[in-house]
């Protein structure tokens, strides 16, 4: 519990006393937000797993790529 | 089937968006992390309260880097799962175990020493705070070393062996995987260049206090131990130059050709120490490469096989063949490749039928065809050839800008050590303007391991066209846009982020 405690306050007084940081986390916030929230889930499916339920189906498509031409 | 040229171009242009953008940061964290964990020690060794604050303000500079760059690698595994996901499918079973491992390194590391560097500074004892300071260095080191052995094995994938029934990738050997001298190689060399890297941010920045005329003590000490670190570091990186040189002569020579503008393979090749290539040039006409060039005579020779009489092959020898050195064509590698992809197709086929006998014979056809199989999937030879311009003048620039560093941080620390630095203007100056070429050096250094080795995604087992998604190019361009915009905002912050706060000064803090 104590150990906790202090992880806590190690935390709460670091961002507290923050100066530049406090404008470093704002940043980080507003790009993670637009990384993940936007970008990744507007115009990056993961599409091995959106287009196909099981590995069979994956495997047995990328070998149907492999070999198309043949 | 290959994908359409437009979509093809955009995935890799938006990929090498992203990881230039991405190796912006990286190797500034790599190296300062370093030299602030030397700073720290001499702090708790001499119990000096300036050198204290030294540390203290060179890792408000890495905050503010680690903050701006942090999730820009993310980018890139979105990516693989959109744009790339036919060859992160193939080579899934590879990355898998190097990549998770570098995530909760990364993650564990990083993130619980990182707060107790940042925020420990009165809350814990001296020794524990220099332990965690060490700690975030070795562990962005490590986190690069897993990064690196997975684009390794993509240079010269090793301990493997393909599963024609999963279509990927299967591990064979963890550690011909981890200890591919292709990926150490890289490994060390990239560490080292993040290095000198760091070296060269400390002593610009410090070099323009001096030149202000303020924070005196502060610079001079910092450029101390940023000299010194760098000089090493260096050293070090020639050394792994060297290695790395080696390495692709032996499994990539023809990235080896391309960034020597290398033509007709001879012994006692020479290394262009400058050049200007001739952009007529085509593959085996007798134009000369060069409009005038200035080389070392047999400096090739000995940088890519130890041997100055070594016989080095050129770009015309690789795609037409050269019998006297048994050097196959890649016409020739084509129909082995060929031949492997038509063995995939009637293992498939066979296997459907199951017919075990035809299905047993084609996979022994399969296997000893496949180490060639992606020049199955190339349209003509000349196909096999990289950028040649962009290569050779991305490693000419590296290798110029890289000697410099050497000679720039034996000139610091030669008049640093007669304390007559901050007499030597031009020096400082010249010191100042350093820092861009630093980053120019690293984006040079990307270019020519990526481009170089093109049109591999793999090298020899999947080109570029075969390892992209089948989808719609629409989006590809619009999210490389959308990350131009959003990657040259995070630089301009960056830049004004760190500008302002150097303005401010070690007081400041």
């Amino acid at each position: 519990m104590q150990s906790l405690r202090w992880i806590y306050s190690l935390y709460y007084d670091g961002f507290v006393n923050m100066k530049v940081g406090k404008t470093l986390w704002l940043l980080i916030a507003v790009k993670l937000f637009i990384m993940f929230v936007i970008i990744k889930w507007i115009f990056f499916p993961n599409i091995m797993k959106e287009n196909f339920q099981t590995d069979k189906e994956r495997s047995n498509y990328i070998l149907e790529q492999l070999t198309k031409e043949n | 089937m290959e994908h359409s040229e437009l979509l093809v171009d955009y995935s890799r242009a938006q990929f090498a968006l992203t990881a230039l953008y991405h190796w912006i940061f990286v190797p500034l964290t790599l190296g300062l992390t370093f030299i602030i964990a030397i700073m720290e020690t001499i702090y708790v060794k001499t119990l000096d309260e300036k050198w204290k604050q030294i540390t203290k303000y060179w890792m408000g500079l890495l905050a503010i880097n680690f903050a701006i760059g942090l999730a820009t690698g993310i980018i890139m595994e979105f990516e693989f799962g959109t744009n790339w996901s036919n060859y992160s499918w193939i080579v899934g079973d590879i990355f898998g175990a190097p990549l998770a491992i570098e995530g909760l390194m990364a993650f564990f590391m990083e993130s619980t020493f990182f707060a107790v560097m940042f925020f420990g500074w009165e809350k814990v004892s001296k020794k524990a705070h220099l332990t965690s300071t060490w700690l975030v260095a070795v562990g962005s080191n490590l986190s690069a070393l897993w990064i690196l052995i997975a684009n390794g094995w993509m240079q010269h994938p090793v301990g493997m062996k393909f599963n024609p029934d999963s279509a990927r990738n299967e591990m064979e050997s963890f550690a011909e995987v981890i200890f591919n001298p292709n990926a150490v190689s890289k490994f060390l060399h990239t560490i080292s260049s993040g290095y000198v890297l760091a070296s060269l941010f400390v002593i610009s920045i410090s070099a323009w206090y001096l030149l202000k005329k303020r924070d005196i003590a502060f610079a001079k000490k910092s450029i101390v131990v940023a000299a010194s670190f760098g000089l090493v570091s260096s050293i070090f990186m020639l050394t792994t130059g060297d290695e790395s040189a080696h390495q692709v002569a032996l499994n990539q020579p023809m990235k080896l050709a391309a960034m020597e503008g290398l033509y007709k393979g001879e012994e006692r090749a020479g290394i262009v120490a400058f050049g200007l290539l001739e952009s007529e040039k085509e593959i085996g006409d007798d134009l000369d490469p060069f409009k005038f060039m200035f080389e070392i005579p047999g400096a090739l020779s000995f940088l890519g096989y130890h041997d100055v009489n070594a016989f080095v092959p050129g770009i015309d020898d690789l795609i037409l063949g050269n019998e006297k050195h048994n050097i196959i064509s890649v016409k020739e590698k084509m129909i082995i490749g060929t031949k492997s992809v038509q063995a995939l197709s009637d293992y498939k086929k066979y296997k459907k039928e199951n017919n075990t006998i035809a299905m047993n014979e084609a996979l022994k056809t399969f296997r000893a065809t496949s180490h060639y199989m992606g020049y199955g999937y190339l349209k003509k030879p000349e196909d096999a050839l990289p950028n040649v311009a962009l290569t050779f003048y991305s490693f000419h620039i590296m290798v110029t800008a890289g000697s410099w560093f050497l000679v720039l941080f034996i000139l610091v620390l030669y008049f640093s050590m007669k304390n007559e630095l901050t007499k030597k203007k031009w020096l400082l100056r010249l010191a100042v303007i350093t820092l861009p070429l630093g980053y120019v050096a690293q984006e040079c250094g990307w270019i020519v391991a990526e481009v170089g080795r093109q049109p591999w995604a793999i090298q020899d087992l999947l080109p570029v066209g075969m390892a992209t998604s089948n989808i719609g190019s629409t989006s590809v361009m619009i999210t490389f846009w959308l990350f131009a915009i959003l990657f040259t905002a995070l630089l301009i912050a960056e830049v004004k982020i760190m500008l302002k706060q150097i303005s401010i000064g070690p007081e400041g803090h």
